[in-house]
C-alpha cells in the first residue's frame, strides 16, 4: 500500500483520484509512526519549492524521509524536495539527490511556466517506464527544473534546455510531469511504480 | 518539443452541459463528466469549463462539478465562471481543479490576480480576456461581449502578466461564433508581447483555421466549443493534419 506523505503543502485530490481510478491501494502519512504501515511512498507538491520545504520541515518528517529504504516517488515539486537546492526562495532542499533545482531563463520563445504535454525521453531503462513508448507526451507545468545529469536522469525532456523529466537513485525515484493528468501513460506510471 | 494544445470548451449550468451535442454514442449529452472523458479518449489535451449558473448555490454546484471530473478525467482541466475571491479559488482547487480562470473579478479588482498567483502560484491562474474592435482599438469587453470597458485588451494583457496570470486565454467576440477562423492578427501581437502561454478562442470553423492559428500566431493552445460539440470537426483528425504541416501535437493511440 503507498503511503503519500502529508506536509501541508498542496491539494492531492487528483492523486488519490488516479489511485482510486487504477485501484491502487493508498493511505496518508501525518507522522513519522505512520511510515510503518506502508511499503512504499508518495512525496506529493505544487507551488512554491521553498516553501514547501519549510513546511516539511516543521513536519518533523525530514529525517525518517532522508533515511527510507522503500520505494519512494516524488512528485513536481516533491520531486524537486529531493534535490540538493532549489532557486526558488533560494532554498536547501533534502540532498537525497545532489543536483540542482534551477529556474527556466525568461525567453520569448521558451514561455514560463513550461506548460502543456511534452516528450519525455527515456536515459536509463527502469521498470518505472514499463510499457510506456520512448517519447510519449506528458503533462508539466512548472517554472522551476532539475538539471540533467547522466547518473541520475531517467528521461529527459526537451525546452529551453534539456532537463530531468524523472530522476532514480536506489529506492528513490521522482517525475517533473504530473502522472495523475498525464492520460494513459501517467496511469501506467503510478501503476508501475506500485508493483516496484 | 512542447505541443501545441487542443482544447474544448464546454458551458454548464446547474451541473448540465448547455450547448447542444451531437455525439452519437454517448448516454447522456447533458452530462459533463461523460463528455468530458469522451474528449479526453478522442485525445483532448485539455479541457474547460465554462459555468454560468447564477444562482446563490453557484460555488457548490462549481465544486461538485469540479469533483465528479477529477474523479473520472486522467487530463488537465480549468474551470471558470464567476470567481469573484479566494475562497471561491481555494474550493476548486481542494476539489481537483487543476486552474482556475478569471475574466470580469479581474476587470473589477486587477489585484484579485496578484492575490490569486501569490496564494496558489501563477500556474493556477489563467486570465481570460473577451476583446471587441471598437474604431481601431481593441477594448476589453464583459458578460460575454456584450459591456464594452475603456480597457486597452493589449495593455490589460501586459498588466496581468505583470500582475501574475500565468496563461491568457483570449477570445475575439468579433471572430466568436462566425467560423471564420482566430483573430490572427491580434493574437500574434498578444502572442509576440508576453511570455506566458497564450491560449487562441473565438472563430473556429475548421481543421484549417487551427492550421492557420499555429503556423501565423505561434499560440500554445487552441478552444473551440461548437466544431468539437457538433462533430463537425473529430480531434484525431485535427491532430493528424496538423501533425501533416509540423505542428508538434500529441498523438493518442486508443
Amino acid at each position: 500500500m503507498i503511503g503519500i506523505i502529508r506536509y501541508g503543502a498542496g491539494n492531492i485530490f487528483s492523486l488519490t483520484a488516479a489511485l482510486e481510478r487504477l485501484g491502487i491501494a493508498y493511505g496518508m502519512v501525518h507522522s513519522e509512526a505512520d511510515f510503518e504501515h506502508f511499503d512504499r511512498f508518495i512525496i506529493p507538491g505544487v507551488g512554491h519549492a521553498g516553501a514547501a520545504m519549510s513546511k516539511l520541515e516543521h513536519s518533523g518528517l525530514v529525517n525518517k524521509i532522508k533515511s527510507l529504504q522503500k520505494p519512494t516517488l516524488g512528485i513536481c515539486v516533491g520531486m524537486q524536495l529531493l534535490t540538493a537546492h532549489s532557486e526558488e526562495g533560494d532554498a536547501a532542499m533534502l540532498n537525497i539527490f545532489p543536483i540542482q533545482t534551477k529556474r527556466f531563463a525568461d525567453s520569448a520563445e521558451y514561455k514560463v511556466p513550461h506548460t502543456g504535454w511534452n516528450r519525455v525521453n527515456h536515459e536509463i531503462a527502469n521498470p518505472l517506464f514499463a510499457n510506456i513508448p520512448n517519447g510519449s507526451h506528458f503533462y508539466f507545468v512548472h517554472s522551476y527544473f532539475i538539471e540533467f545529469n547522466p547518473a541520475f536522469t531517467l528521461a529527459s525532456t526537451d525546452y529551453s534546455t534539456k532537463f530531468s523529466a524523472a530522476i532514480y537513485k536506489d529506492n528513490f525515484y521522482a517525475v517533473q510531469f504530473h502522472p495523475e493528468k498525464s492520460g494513459r501513460y501517467g496511469e501506467q506510471l503510478l501503476t508501475n511504480f506500485s508493483n516496484i | 518539443m512542447l505541443s501545441k494544445r487542443i482544447i474544448p470548451c464546454l458551458d454548464v449550468k446547474d451541473g448540465r452541459t448547455v450547448k447542444g451535442i451531437n455525439f452519437v454514442d454517448l448516454r447522456d449529452a447533458g452530462d459533463p463528466v461523460e463528455l468530458a472523458w469522451n474528449y479526453s479518449e478522442q485525445g483532448a489535451d485539455e479541457l474547460v469549463f465554462l459555468d454560468i449558473t447564477a444562482t446563490h448555490e453557484r460555488r457548490k454546484t462549481m465544486v461538485e462539478l469540479v469533483k465528479s471530473v477529477a474523479r473520472q478525467i486522467n487530463i488537465p482541466f480549468t474551470i471558470g465562471g464567476g470567481i469573484n475571491e479566494i475562497a471561491d479559488a481555494d474550493a476548486l482547487l481542494n476539489a481537483g481543479a487543476d486552474k482556475i480562470s478569471i475574466n470580469s473579478a479581474a476587470v473589477r479588482n486587477p489585484a484579485l490576480i496578484d492575490e490569486l498567483a501569490k496564494a496558489f502560484g501563477v500556474q493556477f491562474v489563467i486570465l481570460a480576456v473577451d476583446t471587441r474592435r471598437v474604431g481601431d482599438q481593441n477594448l476589453v469587453h464583459l458578460n460575454g461581449g456584450r459591456i464594452a470597458t475603456e480597457k486597452d485588451t493589449f495593455e490589460w494583457i501586459l498588466e496581468a502578466e505583470q500582475r501574475g496570470a500565468g496563461e491568457i486565454l483570449l477570445t475575439s467576440m468579433d471572430h466568436d461564433g462566425t467560423k471564420g477562423g482566430f483573430d490572427n492578427v491580434f493574437l500574434k501581437k498578444v502572442n509576440d508581447a508576453v511570455h506566458i502561454p497564450v491560449i487562441a478562442s473565438g472563430g473556429a470553423g475548421s481543421v484549417q483555421h487551427f492550421v492557420d492559428v499555429f503556423e501565423q500566431t505561434n499560440v500554445d493552445a487552441a478552444l473551440a466549443a461548437s466544431v468539437f460539440h457538433y462533430g463537425e470537426i473529430l480531434i484525431p483528425d485535427l491532430k493528424a493534419i496538423l501533425s501533416q504541416h509540423q505542428i508538434e501535437v500529441r498523438q493518442v493511440f486508443n
